[in-house]
Order: C-alpha cells, then structure tokens, then sequence
C-alpha cells in the first residue's frame, strides 16, 4: 500500500524580529497509511503546531520551509501552486484548528460556516449544498442538528463547538485530517465523546487522521502508530501499543511517569511528588548542539552533548532517536 | 478498603465551611423575559486547615461558581460561607475586604490574569505593597523570597509574562497569590491548562507549600485523575448540587453515583492500549 | 422590540432636552431681529415695541418656549423674520438640498474607502500601504476649508464645472435628461470636496478595524478550510470588523445635515449650511432652533440606526441564552 502522507526531511524556523531565526522542526520523518490514524505527541516548544500548519503551507508569513518535503498522494506539497493548494485545502487535507472557541467565525452561525466550506470546493447549485450541510451537521449532531444548525457560536458549548470545526473539516470529504488539540479545552467527559466522534469517522469514512496533542493518555486505545516530538525532532516512532507500553526514549518514559497514574497504581502514591522531567521544555532552552533532550535527561551520556542522535531501529516499525540504543 | 479521614480534621475547626450554599444568576433577555440560572443549588461541605479537596465535575457543574463565592468574587443568593469560624456572606464589604487576603484564586489561564504589559517584578511587588508597609529593600528581598519558594529564578524579573512558558506563568501566579500569606488557596482548574508533565512540576509544588507552609487547598477540576492524586477528599459535582462526598480513595474504588462512575470511566489511561476503549 | 422601544424613548427624552438647549441659548443670546432697526432713524420706537409684542419677544422665557413646543407639535416650526414665512417650508428645502449633497458623498465615500481599506489592511506594513497611509495622512492634515477653497479655484481657472449655486439660470428649460446633468454638474464639485475630507478618516478606520481582524484564529482556520480568498476578506474579515465601523457609520448618518456646512457656505450650494449661518447672524430665532432640532433628528437617528445595525450584526449583542 502506498502511503498517503510522507514528510521527508521537513526544516522549519522562524524569523523572530530583528533576532536570528530559530528552528521549530529540524528534521522530521515520517509517513502516513490511509485509514491510519497518528498521534503526534508533543508539549509547548516541541513544534507540533508548526507541523499542523507547515502540512497544508499555511505558516505566519515569519515562517519559512527551508527544507524537505511533503508527499501528500505521491505529490510534493511544497511545490505545489498556490491555486492547487487553496484546492486541496479542506477538500483533500482538512486542519481542525485547535481552541473552538475562537477558531470559529463569532457572527455566522455554525450551518453559514460549513455551507462556506461547501460552497469554496464544490461546485453544485445552492439548494445542493444546503442539503449537503444539513446531511453533515445531522451526522454529527444526530439529535439536535437543526437547533445548532441556527446558533451562534457564542450560544454553543465547547464540545458542541468542536463537533461544528468538526463538521467543517469533513464537510467536503477529505481522505486526511489534521487535528491540532483538539480536545485541548474540553473536559474529560466531552474530550471521550469527541474522541468517540473521530474513531467513527475513521471507521466509516475511511480517513486518515493525525492527531496532535500533549497527553499521551488520549492516544491509547485510540490510535494506531504513535510519533513522539521533541525540540522540533522525532524522539520516538513506532506503533502505539509499543510505545504507551515500553517506550524506548528517555524523554517517553520520563513523560509518562509524570502522569499520575491513579487507576493503575495499587499502592497509595496520593500526595507523593510524581518523578518530573528536570527544568523546561520552551525552545529558547534548546541546546544548539547535540541532543535536543540532553539539558534534562536523566540518561545523558558524553555523545550526547556533541552530536544529534542518528535514528535507530528497533524493529517492529520501532524507531528511536537516542544513544542509548546505538545511533 | 475504607480509608479513615485524617485524625487533625476531627479535632480541629475546619478551615473553611460552607453550608446550603445557593447562587442564581438572573440574565434578562433582549425580549424582556427574565431567565434564572441556576448555579449553585445547596452546596454543604468542609475543608479541614492543612488539607485538600478536589472539587470535581463536569463544565457547567457550577463548580468554578463555588470559587468565585468563596473567593468573594460573586455575592452568594443564599447560604453560608464559614471562613475561621466567620460567617463571610454576612459581613460588611469593609470587614470582608481585611479578610480578603486569607482567601486567594488561581485561574485556568496565566496568560490572562497576569497584566501582559507589567514585568514579573511589578506583579510581585503589587501585592507585597498592598499588604504591608514595608521598606523598599525589605520589599524586593521578600519578592525574590517568593520566587525561590515556587522555583523561579530571580533574574526572571524584569521579563514580561508573554516571554515565559505555561508552567512559569502559572509559578508566578502561585507566587503572588503567597505574597499576601493566605490561608486558603483555590485553584480553578490552574493545572487544565498546562502540558503533561508541566502539570506534575505544579503538582509538586502545590504538594511542596502545603507541606511547608501549612496551606489550605480547595482544587477545582474536571480532571479526577489529578484531583485523585492531590487530594484528601473529593467531591463530586453535578448541575449545582455535590451529589457525592468522601475520601479520595473511596471515591475512586467504590463510587456511588452514576456521575462519578461516568466521571471515573471518562478518564484517559495510558493502559487503555491493552483494553479496548470503554463503552458508556 | 423591547430594544428598540427603549432607544426609542431615550432618543425623545434627548430630542426634548436638546430643544430646551436650544431654545435657551438662542434666546438668551444677545440681541434679537429687530436690533437693527433701532439703528434705523426712520423707524420709531414705538412700531418697533409694537412689533415686538407681536412676536412675543417681550414674553417670559417657558411662556415662549412652552407655545413655541405647542406650535412645533402642530406641525408649525414657527416664523422667520427674514423670509416672512413659516419656518418649516424653507427648512424642507434647504434640508433636501443638503441631503442631495451628503448622501451623496456618503455613499461615494463609503464606497471608496471599503475596498480600499480591505486592501491596504492586506498588505498591512508593507509599501503600498505605507503610501496610502501618507495620503491619507496628507488629506487629513488640510483643513476643509482649504480643500474647498482649492477646487473652487480650480474650476474658476480650468472652468470645466460650475462654480456655485445648485442649478444654472435656464434649469426649468431644460429637459429631463438636462436637468440631471445640469444637477450632477453643479454638484461635482461640493460632493468631491466631502468626499476627499472624510475619506482619511474612513479609510483608517477600515484599514484598523480589518487588519485586526485578519490575525484572529478563526480567519486561519477559514484559510484551512480553502475559503477564497475574496470571501475570506468580504463575508468573514468584514463580517466580524464590523462593529467599529457601523458605530462609525452611524456618525456618518449623523453628519448628514451638519457635515456639511463650510463646503455649501463656500460653493454656495443653497442647503441648510447658509440658511442657518444668516439665520443666527440676523438673530432670525425661530429658523435657527428650527435648524437645530432637524440636524438633531439626523444625529439620534443616526445613533439609533447604528444601534439596530449592531444588533442586526453582532449576535453576541443579543444576549440570548446559551444552547446548552
């Protein structure tokens, strides 16, 4: 099967003002199968949304691409015109934007909002694309769909809001989608229902899905192959149950023992500090040399200060950036 | 297996108590007709001094509303708020505002309730002024007192919030709630916002100063996770009213509400990888 | 509707206050009509005593006013000395030669300063808007007068329109289609000199309200989603900048009848500009407070039209309840 998505080698920085520019991705690799979905686990600092956007070109104008490529159908992304990308924007690849509340238009009620999208790709008359609407935002809002069809966002709850950016980006079809956090403001309840609503969409409409968020908890059970974003580079790769179960990267590992894990444990660890990962992982603490995780790794070892990691693998689709293994 | 309530808390007044709290909100409509709110609809519990409890529940639960009554931010419609043995619902604004100090809010989002055009220095130094009459230097070495406590460095002074990171913000928004010694702290969902192990550094801390400096916590979240892990009890919310009440252990091995166990069965756990997702 | 009632009302109360004002201040200003004739030697004090009484000028002040508001509601706007009619006529018609001028000059104003306001907030910071930025800044800087006053010397040089009044001498000769561009021609010249000193203003407003609205997230996320371009900037960066710029139209409204005054006065365009400018010079009352409660009209009507437009806009305005 050939992959739907592949990243080769993606470089991108910004250019702060009047300072140097800095890098959010230095490298990153990856590729995509359709009807996949990955989880793309990353804190603030580690570039995910930089990758959300350099996907479909749609950087600040601060924001360069300085290298690499993005394969999207066999076609490179970044050579495309900007006509062809309007295009596939929303149609082929569709971005759920993270924070509902402002990620849609306050004044134009929510059925206004996926008739646009409708109406910029395709190409039936009007009444066709009201039905249109109606069919998507029935399926999903399968009880009340005409009572938020009419509202105002500003009238919505934060998980009915999602539903509708939801709506948005399935509106016209796409066989790839990109959620940015999108369960980020929601509460636990309404973060399983939306994650419920994306696993059916991947079942029934056979999209491939990449799911961008900080809490690895969110990917288990849900998706298939989990990357692990560091400092704008790929820290770990490979599939999701062998990652949430026995990662291989020290900053893994590190990052899920922070979680309290309070289902799980059978002794009482209530009110017991929870192993943390030393210091900060802004990027204007990035090392320039070397590991990108080396300033807080517990494992850090003399290599690791000199040289970027080469990438390893440990089998089973497995990958990982470290020294530990080898590289 | 129960576990017992602390020893102190059974001797000891509690720090906090609130009784048969109610808050209605009255919003009139464009058309005129009046639409009442019910937010808080008889809430009763206490805090023991030195301990924590997880207030939790779903968005809507009314329970950021029962921070902002504690905190004196919103007159509660009806009921009683018990702060060392004093009715706080009852006083007078000017004996209300002494008591001010002792009870303090964190909020979600640092990026909001720090002043983005004041540097880190103005925003301590605010409230250390207001509460004392201290010199100037006595001031500053106070401040820089605070950042240590909540493990900031000094030289983060003259920088504005917009140039430190999540966790940092909210260090600092913990740091000036301590500048005014408050007894009682009430975080409203502060860690939500936060990267995962961002959100343990915090925790950590809070666990940090409770042990330290005897603090008081009143944790509002919707993650019953965290909730579990900081705190003594929890309390469950759901449309105004706490519908369950308890140890945090018993909460989370036997819970008795239908809301607590939709609560429980919502929480994302990494071992889900080996069961398959659960079905409410 | 409960809205709108209750603007309503509020806009009564006002329109009662400003008449009182009004009625004060002219009345107490010094001096009435008839001052000039004393210094006439052949009119005697007693006509001119007569005279008086016969106005009422000799009457307390609510007794004055209180008739003055009784005849207002009757639909009589009181008399003017100088044209020996009723008020109201006149009032009418030089309103609706003002109202040719500036709505007019609204409309083309508006017109122009959208588009170009929705451009130059796209190219924010760079060249071209920097240009525009100079010549509006250029154009806000001369005084009106001075605008006036060099496009009418202008056409006095070049002669390509004609430099004042509203019609040409031989208007009623002409036949429809010369009466329109014999209007249109005598109306150039008064339009362009609104135009060009309100369009600064405008364009800046436009070129703020938009390009603030340009970074917000929901605009990224519409580009996301492959909107185009030109509905991306009309239905949702209009759309959602709209608030600032209807308060602003709404002052436009309000300008209507008094935006205009130095631009007719200099073209001599026979609007309500000149008519109240020799009305307050002559001491001519009641075309003065006449003229003062009209253009008062225009300005509350404008407010409350701006009002409902906000609320028509914006639906966060209307507080309506969440659909939880």
């Amino acid at each position: 099967m050939v992959p739907i998505l592949e990243v080769q080698d993606l470089h991108v920085s910004y250019r702060s003002s009047g300072e140097a520019s800095y890098a959010a991705l230095a490298g990153v690799n990856f590729h995509l199968m359709p009807n996949e979905i990955l989880g793309v686990l990353g804190e603030s600092g580690s570039g995910k949304s930089t990758l959300a956007t350099s996907l479909l070109k749609l950087l600040p104008s601060n924001g360069n691409i300085s290298r690499g490529s993005i394969l999207f159908e066999g076609k490179d992304l970044l050579c495309a015109p900007a006509g062809e990308l309007e295009q596939i924007r929303g149609k082929r690849i569709s971005l759920v934007y993270q924070e509902p509340s402002v990620a849609l238009h306050p004044a134009l009620r929510a059925s206004e909002q996926v008739f646009q999208v409708l109406a910029a790709h395709e190409s039936a008359g009007k009444s066709a694309l009201r039905q249109k609407t109606r069919q998507v935002l029935a399926s999903l809002f399968p009880k009340e769909a005409d009572r938020i069809s009419n509202s105002y966002p500003h009238q919505l709850s934060g998980g009915q809001r999602q539903r509708v950016l939801i709506a948005q980006a399935i509106a016209c079809g796409p066989s790839l989608l990109i959620a940015d956090e999108p369960t980020a403001s929601l509460d636990s309840t309404t973060q399983k229902e939306i994650l419920g609503v994306m696993r059916t969409l991947r079942d029934e409409l056979g999209l491939a899905m990449i799911f961008i968020t900080h809490n690895p908890a969110l990917l288990a059970g849900f998706a298939d192959r989990v990357l692990v974003l560091y400092g704008g580079r790929v820290a770990e790769l490979g599939l999701a149950r062998t990652v949430l179960s026995s990662p291989k990267h020290p900053y893994t590992r590190a990052l899920f023992q922070s979680m309290p894990q309070i289902l799980e444990n059978t002794r009482d660890t209530r009110k017991t500090k929870l192993p943390v990962i030393a210091g900060d992982s802004s990027a204007a603490q990035l090392p320039l040399e070397g590991c990108v995780f080396e300033p807080r790794c517990p494992d850090r070892m003399e290599d690791c200060r000199e040289r970027e990691p080469a990438v390893v693998n440990l089998g089973e689709s497995h990958t990982v950036s470290c020294f530990k293994y080898g590289g | 297996m129960e576990v017992e309530t602390p020893q102190s808390s059974q001797n000891m007044q509690p720090l906090l108590r609130v009784e048969k709290l109610v808050k209605c909100y009255e919003r009139q409509n464009v058309f005129g007709s009046r639409e009442k709110l019910l937010a808080l609809d008889g809430v009763s519990f206490a805090v023991a001094q030195e301990t924590t409890l997880a207030v939790v529940g779903e968005s809507g639960s009314g329970k950021s509303t029962l921070g902002f009554c504690i905190s004196c931010l919103e007159i509660p419609t009806s009921g009683s708020i018990w702060f060392e043995g004093r009715d706080i619902v009852v006083l007078a604004e000017s004996e209300r505002r002494k008591l001010r100090p002792q009870i303090q809010l964190i909020f979600q989002d640092p990026s909001n309730s720090l002043n983005p055009r004041w540097s880190v220095e103005e925003i301590l130094l605010e409230p250390l002024n207001l509460k004392g009459k201290l010199k100037r230097e006595e001031t500053k070495q106070r401040a820089v007192a605070l950042m240590t406590q909540v493990g900031l460095s000094s030289d983060m002074f003259q920088r504005s919030p917009a140039q430190l990171s999540g966790g940092q913000r909210q260090r600092l928004a913990i740091a000036r709630a301590l500048a005014l010694e408050p007894r009682l702290l009430i975080l409203d969902e502060a860690l939500s916002a936060l990267d995962c192990s961002v959100q343990a550094q915090i925790a950590n801390l809070l666990i940090e100063l409770q042990r330290t400096l005897g603090m008081t916590y009143l944790f509002i979240t919707h993650d019953l996770a965290m909730a579990a892990h900081l705190a003594d009890e929890i309390a469950v919310m759901n449309r105004g009213r706490v519908v369950e009440q308890g140890p945090a252990q018993n909460i989370l091995r036997h819970p008795k509400e239908e809301i607590t166990r939709h609560l429980l069965a919502a929480i994302p756990s990494l071992d889900n990888a080996e069961r398959p997702p659960l079905e409410s | 509707m409960r809205f709108f009632f209750r603007r309503l009302r509020h806009a009564c109360f006002l329109l009662f206050g400003v008449s009182i004002l009004a009625f004060l201040f002219t009345t107490l200003a010094p001096g009435n009509y008839f001052d000039e004739m004393r210094l006439n030697p052949q009119i005697a004090p007693e006509t001119m005593a007569a005279l008086r009484a016969q106005y009422q000028l000799d009457r307390p002040l609510p007794v004055r006013y209180v008739s003055w508001m009784n005849s207002v509601l009757h639909g009589q706007m009181g008399f003017s000395f100088a044209y020996n009619s009723p008020v109201a006529p006149i009032l009418f018609v030089r309103a609706r030669n003002t109202l040719l001028l500036t709505i007019t000059a609204t409309l083309i104003a508006w017109g122009i300063a959208l588009p170009l306001g929705v451009w130059s907030a796209e190219r924010f910071g760079r060249l071209p808007d920097r240009l525009l930025s100079w010549a509006t800044a250029a154009l806000l800087v001369i005084p009106d007068l001075a605008l006036a006053l060099g496009l009418l010397v202008l056409t006095v040089r070049t002669g390509w329109f004609p430099t004042g009044s509203m019609t040409s001498l031989d208007f009623g000769s002409l036949s429809l289609g010369g009466k329109f561009r014999d209007l249109a021609l005598h109306m150039t010249l008064p339009v362009a000199a609104l135009v060009l000193s309100g369009l600064p203003l405008l364009i800046r407003h436009v070129r703020a309200a938009v390009a603030e609205v340009l970074d917000a997230p929901f605009m990224l996320a519409a580009r996301g989603h492959g909107i185009p371009r030109r509905t991306l900037l009309y239905r949702y960066a209009l759309r959602a900048a709209a608030n600032p710029l209807i308060s602003l139209f709404g002052f436009s409204i309000g300008a209507l009848l008094s935006g205009s005054l130095l631009v007719e006065v200099v073209m001599s365009w026979p609007g309500l500009g000149p008519l109240l400018l020799e009305s307050i010079l002559s001491r001519d009352l009641d075309v003065v407070i006449g003229g003062v409660l009209f253009s008062t009209i225009f300005l509350i009507s404008g407010n409350l039209i701006a009002d409902i437009l906000l609320y028509w806009a914006d639906p966060r305005i209307r507080t309506e309840s969440a659909a939880r």
